[in-house]
């Protein structure tokens, strides 16, 4: 049996992910920092059949917070086996061009606090020689483009980041599992439109639960990712500079 | 790419915006634009009640959370957008069932309030309806009711078999049926006339949950209603409690319109009819293929091809009803605009609390007709002739082409309806039988 800490636990993606945990009887801690969304994810896994469900609602941005965070998880659930990191945002690649404040937020967001998270994580899991560290990134972190090299960059420095824990701590056999989703249908993308490339949660959720499950290091998903990424990383800078992708 | 179409695919009536709510506490996703709104579950409603011809359709599809199973009164409470297919996975492991189930799982319990379904037990059980216990409404105006027997009961009573129309439902509560196995002990009869269905199935309704009847809508003179009856009971033991699993066949393209020829429906008819050469099958099921064979076949409607099909569902008085049922199935067989499917149930007197729900005492004959243009409208509105000649309805969920006349005559509450209707709501169905244009 588990014991999950999911660190922006009203997430689609995390829902649909912990949805395989709460069946398998998993005991969870929710973190997020709506507290309406935060009691009815909860309600729904606990009512799916996790053992047990405890909640605690913070901004993951208060980084001060996050080893409070741990040990109020330890307390509710016993010692953490698992984490999720699934919180993020997808800022107006337009808006931030022209603001810093709002481009220095993103990376506050999606890559400064994921960091500081999982360096406290990683401590532990390394000391007590067991646990998995997974990541929602994104393929977007994969080559940027002018379209979304804000997030990109943020989700980017996460895969490098993730790199180098992976490989520091694999004599701790401590999993950790970067996870680079497409495009999925969620709240992130419910003002785009939506073409074939889009993908539902579920089908994303269940391959992540698969993939921590099966200790796997690096998650495309959909699979077709891999190698579109495969491409698109192929080309020559001296081209890609000039396509408006 | 999701398609927002009907079961049917006809008729194509495309909203001219999707709008998505991801939160049961999220605001209304309304906008100044006053186009009229309706909530889309999973489509599988066959005709034009879950369309809304340019206008909005709210998609609940991310609203699928449970907010509380009692596992020990069998009571779930569930965001209106959760599928019967998911619900099944989470409670027949526990040793509970749906109350009614109609022939797919894949509906929504908001879709199963708004159309008031019923199952093959409805002799027993009634409607999905009487099972409800309370659900919240939110109205275009931001209010949001709590709508029970006790509480706003006009709009309990009006959101059931509402057609989607009295407001959007963001969560209900049901009660469920317990169960000791996720098997169906099943026996299957053959028949050869109407007169036979009628004493076998008269003879069933005490002793069996659910009961239903395949009929040859092809063979004629002698054999005329022939087909095979269909009646279970949930299986006591010798049968774990695992739900239906996830794999299922699909079919992938839209198929040529000549695979449905008459000749392959008669071929098909003959075969599903002479299969079975005793008079008599006993066996156990799993719950599985018994409630849902078609389900098997992932987006079967597409073997009808692009034009899509109609479904036609009637239901006619206890009594005069047979001579009706007898003709239309006449009628069917003359017309050659073969039915791939007929099937035969005789509804219960145990009342819906719907004030518009189609289910009421009599007989109820459901017909798949592969849609051929004029000939085709032409022969249904001769069946429409006689079902109204009796004091039949039909049933609006399986409709694409009533008239408005005949709605308001199968119907005549329609008018104490409407005072409940959400004023920016609407339909492409409700603007056709109440032969309103506005607001589309
Ligand atoms: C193979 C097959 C077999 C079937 N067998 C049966 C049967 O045996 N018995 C039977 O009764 N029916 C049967 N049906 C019909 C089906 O059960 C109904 O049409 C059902 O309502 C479809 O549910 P849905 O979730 O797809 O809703 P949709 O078809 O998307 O919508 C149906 C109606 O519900 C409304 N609605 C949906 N969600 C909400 C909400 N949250 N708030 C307010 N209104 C809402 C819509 O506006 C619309 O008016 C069958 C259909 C198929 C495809
Ligand atoms: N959707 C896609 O196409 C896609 C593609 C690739 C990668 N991803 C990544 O997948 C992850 C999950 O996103 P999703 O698609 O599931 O979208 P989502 O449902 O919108 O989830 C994003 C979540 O992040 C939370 N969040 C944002 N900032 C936070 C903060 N400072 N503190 C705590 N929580 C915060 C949001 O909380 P609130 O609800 O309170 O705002 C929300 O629950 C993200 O990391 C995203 O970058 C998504």
């Amino acid at each position: 049996m588990r014991n999950i800490l999911i660190a922006g636990a009203t997430s689609a993606i995390a829902q649909e992910t912990a949805k395989h945990f709460a069946q398998d009887g998993d005991n969870l801690f929710l973190v997020a920092r709506n507290p309406e969304k935060l009691q009815a994810v909860a309600d729904d896994l606990q009512a799916r059949g996790a053992a047990k469900v405890a909640t605690l609602n913070m901004d993951m941005n208060a980084i001060d917070r996050h080893e409070e965070m741990w040990h109020a998880a330890e307390g509710a659930i016993g010692t953490i086996d698992t984490l999720l990191v699934a919180y993020g945002v997808l800022p107006d690649q337009q808006a931030c061009s022209k603001d810093i404040q709002r481009t220095l937020e993103t990376f506050q967001t999606n890559t400064l606090s994921v960091i500081a998270l999982l360096t406290i994580a990683a401590n532990i899991f390394a000391d007590q020689h067991y646990g998995t560290l997974a990541v929602i990134s994104s393929v977007a972190g994969d080559r940027g483009r002018q379209s979304n090299y804000i997030y990109g960059a943020s989700k980017g420095a996460l895969n490098i980041f993730l790199q180098g824990l992976r490989n520091r701590l694999y004599k701790a056999n401590v999993h950790v599992l970067t996870i680079k989703p497409g495009m999925v249908d969620t709240p992130m993308t419910a003002h785009l439109r939506k073409g074939p490339l889009f993908t539902n949660p579920q089908a994303v959720g269940e391959k992540i639960y698969q993939a921590i499950v099966k200790r796997v290091d690096t998650l495309y998903v959909p699979w077709y990712w891999r190698w579109v990424m495969v491409v698109i990383k192929a080309i020559p800078e001296s081209l890609f500079k000039r396509l408006s992708l | 790419m999701k398609r927002y179409e009907s079961w049917g695919r006809y008729p194509q009536a495309p909203a001219k915006e999707i709008r998505t709510m991801f939160w049961r506490n999220d605001d209304f996703p309304i906008k100044e634009d006053r186009l009229p709104m309706l909530a889309y579950g999973k489509g599988r409603s066959y005709g034009d009640v879950c369309l809304n011809e340019g206008g909005v359709l709210v998609d609940t599809e991310h609203l699928k959370r449970l907010i509380a199973f009692d596992e020990k009164n069998g009571i779930l409470r569930c965001e209106a957008g959760l599928g019967l297919d998911d619900i099944l996975e989470i409670i027949v492991p526990k040793g509970w069932f749906l109350p009614v189930t109609p022939g797919t799982k894949y509906i929504t319990v908001g879709g199963a309030i708004a159309n008031d379904v019923h199952g093959k037990n409805h002799h027993k059980a009634g409607t999905f309806g009487r099972h409800v216990t309370q659900f919240e409404l939110l109205r275009s105006d931001g209010r949001r009711l709590h709508c029970s027997p006790d509480e706003n009961s006009d709009l309990f009573r009006a959101t059931i078999g509402g057609l989607g129309l009295t407001g959007f439902i963001t969560w209900a509560e049901f009660k469920l049926i317990p169960i000791n196995t996720a098997g169906i002990i099943e026996e299957k009869i053959r028949f050869a006339n109407l007169n036979e269905f009628f004493e076998i199935s008269g003879s069933s309704d005490k002793d069996y949950e659910y009961t239903v009847a395949w009929v040859d809508c092809l063979a004629s003179g002698e054999h005329l209603g022939r087909g095979i009856f269909m009646r279970g009971n949930h299986a006591t033991g010798g049968f774990p409690l695992d739900p239906h699993h996830g794999v299922r066949l699909g079919v992938p393209v839209d198929f040529p319109n000549f695979v449905l020829n008459p000749l392959s429906m008669k071929l098909f008819n003959e075969a599903y009819y002479n299969v079975q050469r005793q008079k008599e099958v006993r066996l156990v099921t799993h719950y599985e293929p018994f409630f849902y064979p078609l389900d098997a076949v992932k987006r079967w409607n597409r073997i009808y091809g692009r034009r899509g099909f109609l479904q036609y569902q009637c239901v006619v008085p206890p009594t005069d009803g047979v001579e009706a049922i007898r003709e239309i199935i006449r009628r069917i067989a003359h017309s050659g605009n073969a039915s791939f499917l007929a099937v035969l149930k005789e509804f219960g007197d145990i009342p819906s609390p719907g004030l518009l729900s189609f289910p009421r005492r009599g007989i109820t004959l459901t017909l798949d007709i592969p849609f051929q243009g004029m000939p085709t409208l032409q022969l249904l509105s001769r069946l429409d002739e006689i079902v109204r000649q009796v004091g039949g309805a039909l049933y609006p969920a399986k409709d694409a082409r009533m008239s408005a006349e005949n709605f308001q005559t199968f119907y005549p509450q329609w008018q104490e309806f409407s005072q409940y209707i959400d004023p920016r709501f609407s339909s492409s169905f409700w603007r056709r039988v109440t032969n309103n244009q506005e607001g589309a």
